[in-house]
């Protein structure tokens, strides 16, 4: 086993004839916040879908490199991508709630995988609710439509569909963006929490956002990973004339 | 510097605005216009004799002998009836399989080549199914299923050729404007492909689909000159699939030319119900996209 929770190797990611990712290497712990920062297009979310293997539903992407989690290769030819995705959830930017009720949103993934008793279901439901920080708000209302909720709701009850298969890995992918700075404040709060039992990798336009929440932060620029360091230092410190010129607002 | 202020004098881009939108209103209301004086006319025809007949006796005699003044369609109805559902059995699996392959499955080649067709299925006129059917149908079944070959299953393996790239093309687009966030929530929970499109997809496309079968079934309630040619056109209450039948849109293509006082008003008020039929099925439409919430 291997000191870290996900470990990328000269990842290089290719759309069409066009390079999107040039030999990235990242070393990511087990229960921190990892927060992939960089202007638009510098590859960020790229990144973040390579470690699920999202990249591979748009037509005429090819990855090279490795992505080890625990240790193992998920782009070894025998991995079983379904079960991949079970194990590294992921959150996207636009909240959107499948259009079913609250219970069946968050009851779908442990559906698909196999659980049909009512008792189960419903402890899962609650239990991820519950770590999502929502099931006081959707407790009493569990039968009406994930789409009636607001923003931030739905985007709690994303992250509460993604727990419910337990996941190791979180993945969020700009999961504020769409949100007011009150839904902000309770998603960042949980994800703070969430760190303490799952591995999160967050991609963020906003810088104080990075700050306030990760332990890490990797700096991206066309396609490079520029710098990674502890996200304090790399604030605080950035070791590479660029990334001083991002995070200080000079581009970007 | 007052730049926003009106100019002295005459106004021109300001006439011409008003101009502008003065034209685009005529031409909507001139369309608006067309449908009001097409359903005022039919019905000021055909009402009055079916309420000379009894709307009952219209609607449920089958006995259509307009030399002795009866006029009952119900033959007409249950012909039209047929036809369409068995057009339907078959094209609406095969539609919306064809629907999510191009959609979900396809490559984007496979598209280039299969989508122009399916468009082209869509233009053809029907007087060119028809003729297929009565030169091809008609006689293979005539040859080895039995009866006159002229019949419902030959309306309903046309029809329901005619009415697929409706349901395609509108089950397409519904299925094609699903939020590609569903799809990929739904793969990165670990879902396959096909619980995902069946679970997820599917269901949020409900209504474009739902509407996708009633507009289907409006052409193939509507469709006259194919079913002329292959049906056969008696005023038979069916007894099987094998048997002829005469649709509502046959009797009035069939006759009209030559019937006269009551007969004619006859055909008008075959219209009539035509057009109740066609107004129940856009008034499901409307239900079922309202029902999405």
């Amino acid at each position: 086993m291997s000191l870290y929770k996900i470990q990328a190797k000269d990842v290089c990611l290719f759309y069409h004839q066009e390079q999107a990712l040039f030999n990235v290497n990242l070393n990511i712990e087990a229960n921190q916040v990892t927060a992939l920062i960089g202007p638009s297009g510098c590859g960020k979310s790229t990144f973040l879908r390579s470690l699920n293997r999202l990249n591979e539903l748009i037509e005429g992407t090819t990855t090279t490199g490795e992505v080890l989690i625990d240790g193992v290769n998920i782009y070894d030819n025998d991995t079983d991508v379904v079960k991949l995705r079970k194990e590294v959830g992921m959150v996207f930017q636009k909240p959107s709630a499948f259009p079913m009720s609250i219970y069946d949103n968050v009851a779908y993934g442990p559906r698909i995988h196999g659980i049909t008793k009512k008792n189960t279901l419903d402890e899962i439901v609650e239990r991820s609710l519950r770590q999502a920080n929502l099931w006081e708000e959707a407790k009493d209302r569990l039968t009406s439509s994930g789409l009636r909720m607001s923003g931030g709701q739905q985007q709690r009850l994303v992250i509460a569909r993604v727990l419910s298969v337990n996941p190791k890995v979180i993945l969020m992918d700009e999961p504020a963006s769409a949100l007011d700075p009150i839904s902000t404040a309770k998603l960042e709060d949980l994800i703070s929490e969430l760190k303490k039992e799952y591995t999160i990798v967050i991609v963020t336009h906003n810088m104080q956002q990075a700050a306030r929440v990760s332990d890490s932060t990797a700096f991206f620029l066309s396609g490079h990973l520029i710098e990674y360091q502890p996200t304090e230092r790399l604030f605080v410190n950035p070791g590479d004339k660029r990334t001083e010129d991002y995070i200080t607002g000079r581009f970007g | 510097m007052n730049d926003f202020r009106k100019k002295p004098g005459i106004d021109r881009s300001g006439i011409k605005e008003v101009f502008i939108e003065g034209l685009l209103l005529i031409s909507a209301l001139a369309s608006i216009l067309a449908i009001f004086l097409i359903i005022i006319f039919v019905f000021a025809k055909g009402l009055p004799l079916i309420a000379k007949v009894g709307v009952f006796k219209f609607l449920f005699s089958s006995t259509w002998d307009p030399v002795n003044g009866q006029f009952g369609i119900a033959t007409m109805i249950a012909g039209s009836l047929a036809i369409t559902l068995g057009a339907l059995i078959w094209a609406v699996p095969l539609g919306l399989a064809l629907s999510i392959f191009l959609s979900e499955i396809a490559s984007p080649r496979i598209k280039g080549i299969m989508v122009p067709m399916i468009e082209l299925l869509a233009g053809l006129p029907s007087v060119i199914y028809g003729f297929f059917g009565l030169v091809i149908i008609v006689p293979f079944i005539r040859d080895y299923l039995g009866g006159p070959g002229f019949s419902i299953l030959a309306g309903s393996v046309i029809l329901g050729i005619m009415v697929l790239p409706t349901i395609v093309n509108i089950a397409r687009d519904a299925i094609t404007v699903v939020p590609r966030e569903y799809r990929e929530g739904s793969l990165a929970l670990g879902a396959t492909q096909w619980e995902t499109i069946s679970r997820i997809v599917l269901p949020s496309a409900s209504s474009g689909i739902i509407t996708a079968i009633v507009l289907g079934m409006g052409r193939a309630v509507g469709e006259t000159m194919a079913v002329v040619l292959i049906t056969g056109n008696v005023t038979r209450m069916p007894e099987s699939i094998l048997s002829p039948v005469r649709s509502m849109t046959g009797n009035v293509v069939l006759e009209m030319g030559y019937a006269t006082g009551d007969h004619q008003l006859a055909l008008f008020a075959t219209g009539v119900v035509l057009f109740v039929f066609i107004i129940i099925l856009n008034a499901l439409v409307s239900v079922g996209r309202k029902e999405r919430v």
